[in-house]
């Protein structure tokens, strides 16, 4: 992290969280991830920003082990992912729910039996506590009277929220999204900022977020980090993030090209 | 350019094509006994998904017997047919029956079966894990602490290689029946020496031979398909890439096996 790293977005949170450590990994010999640090804070809504292809999504499921590094450490309440035998890595995924770019849903279940599915698999819940907690998990994102439909029958934002209710269903610690707004109009992109928003005030849970729309970063964030070039530029809570003199981050923020990547 | 580097270019671009191949096709092996191995080590874990080994075992056995009793009933009347009009020609009609019996149980039935499970099912589970690792469905999976090859491939290749040998039996049965419709009525072989025939040197290990030879098929065809798909990339022309070739690499090791277990077992 450099000069402009500031913790104070973190003030009235918890202990990290999450901590990287000089995480590095490269596909097909090209480096993606070059010496990534940064630290989540317990209870906040920690944003991930960059361009495409930036390695946001190669970040995010680093922190759930869905990726192994080359070199470098994920620590999730004090155990590191990268070094945790398989056993203890799946325990730790327990403590995980991650929402998919498209929901990722199981296109071979209905609605209902796509949020039931964690539980039924990793709980010992009766069909009536498990009709209960669909129904919870339901309402916590707004929606109503879609427990039946097929998952091919959902708009991209129900599509997202369905994913955002089957993440919360084992009442995790912490919840990825992986672009929940990418692809979705502008209102319906505020209404799962709102749900986000909602699920962040009534679960105690940490927020990880990756995203390159920069209007839903400020409306869910605590703190927001910019990634680029396979390295955490900056770090700051949303206010400090606007003012930032960096010319790569302003030029993002106004949404203009920068003149190194057009070279 | 020097006479040297003409010369060399064409044989290292050939060397490099050939050792391309080679590691891909280490790849592939490692790939499948790396699902093959994780398939056996997750078949006696919890949870025991019941339900899902059920609906997999009627789509590998119950939906594929029209398609297995059609071909087996015509592979038999073929055998018949062509098995009359050679042994004729040295007065061996009779042993026609026999011929086809045995064939069939020892060989046929179960190289043509799984070759047509192959085409059937390999195909369509290489297809579907494949849209489900492009659609980050096998991802969800795991960020759900859900092993994928617990829930997705033990089930489908538990359920293949259990199945594969009661469509054997049947299309053991509905070959000889083929047979004897033939033999019977169309060449005019007396239907109780026929009868007689089709058992006189029949073993009962010819069939369980074959029924061995089955499982062992169902298992192969559905860790191909299985692993072909889990290892797709590159969208909705990677998933068809994986459905290709789980069929044509499935068809390649069976027949290759076949040989391998015929030698071991008889």
């Amino acid at each position: 992290m450099n000069e402009h790293t500031t913790r104070s977005g973190a003030a009235g949170h918890g202990s990290p969280k999450i901590t990287v450590v000089d995480l590095w990994k490269s596909f097909k010999g090209k480096e993606v991830l070059c010496g990534v640090n940064l630290e989540v804070h317990a209870g906040e809504s920690f944003v991930i920003v960059g361009g495409s292809g930036a390695g946001k999504s190669v970040l995010l499921k680093h922190l759930i082990g869905l990726i192994h590094p080359d070199r470098g450490h994920i620590i999730v309440d004090g155990e590191d992912l990268a070094t945790a035998p398989p056993a203890v890595c799946l325990a730790l995924r327990r403590k995980f729910g991650m929402s998919f770019q498209e929901g990722a849903l199981f296109d071979s279940m209905n609605v209902f039996e796509n949020i039931a599915f964690p539980l039924r698999r990793h709980t010992k819940m009766s069909e009536a506590e498990i009709q209960a907690r669909v129904a919870a998990c339901l309402d916590l994102v707004d929606l109503d009277g879609v427990a039946t439909k097929a998952t091919n029958e959902l708009s991209g934002g129900m599509r997202r929220r369905v994913g955002f209710a089957r993440a919360i269903a084992l009442q995790p610690e912490i919840l990825l999204f992986d672009e929940p707004n990418t692809g979705l109009d502008p209102m319906t992109s505020a209404v799962i900022d709102s749900v986000i928003i909602g699920m962040r005030d009534k679960l105690d849970v940490t927020l990880v977020t990756i995203t390159h729309d920069m209007r839903s970063a400020f409306r869910i964030a605590d703190r927001i980090a910019m990634l680029r070039g396979g390295q955490i530029l900056a770090v700051a809570p949303p206010e400090e993030f606007r003012a930032l003199p960096d010319a790569y981050i302003r030029k993002f923020l106004a949404g203009e090209p920068f003149e190194e990547d057009v070279a | 350019m020097s006479a040297r580097a003409v010369f060399l270019r064409p044989l290292t671009a050939f060397l490099e094509c050939l050792g391309g191949a080679f590691l891909d096709l280490v790849e592939e092996i490692g790939r499948f006994f790396y699902i093959l191995y994780h398939t056996l080590y997750w078949t006696f874990r919890r949870p025991f998904d019941g339900r899902e080994w059920m609906r997999q075992m009627v789509r590998v056995g119950v939906d594929s017997i029209p398609v297995v009793g059609l071909t087996s009933a015509f592979v038999g009347m073929v055998m018949a047919l062509q098995m009359f009009r050679g042994f004729e020609r040295f007065h061996a009609e009779s042993f026609v029956a026999s011929v086809v019996s045995l064939s069939l149980t020892r060989e046929l039935a179960p190289v043509i079966t799984a070759l047509m499970i192959t085409g059937r099912i390999g195909s369509a589970l290489a297809a579907e894990l494949g849209t489900m690792r492009v659609t980050e469905q096998i991802d969800a999976l795991y960020a759900m602490a859900t092993e994928p090859v617990h829930y997705l491939v033990v089930p489908r290749v538990g359920a293949s290689a259990l199945m594969l040998p009661p469509l054997v039996a049947i299309s053991n049965g509905l070959g000889i029946l083929g047979g004897w419709l033939v033999s019977v009525n169309l060449l005019g072989a007396n239907p109780v020496v026929y009868w007689e025939r089709t058992f006189m040197y029949l073993d009962l290990n010819d069939v369980f031979s074959g029924l061995i030879k089955a499982a062992v098929f169902g298992l192969i065809l559905a860790v191909t398909g299985c692993s072909k798909g889990f290892y797709t990339t590159g969208g909705a022309e990677g998933v068809g890439h994986s459905t290709t070739s789980a069929v044509v690499m499935g068809s390649v090791v069976i027949l290759l096996s076949d040989f391998f277990l015929t030698k071991i077992l008889f």
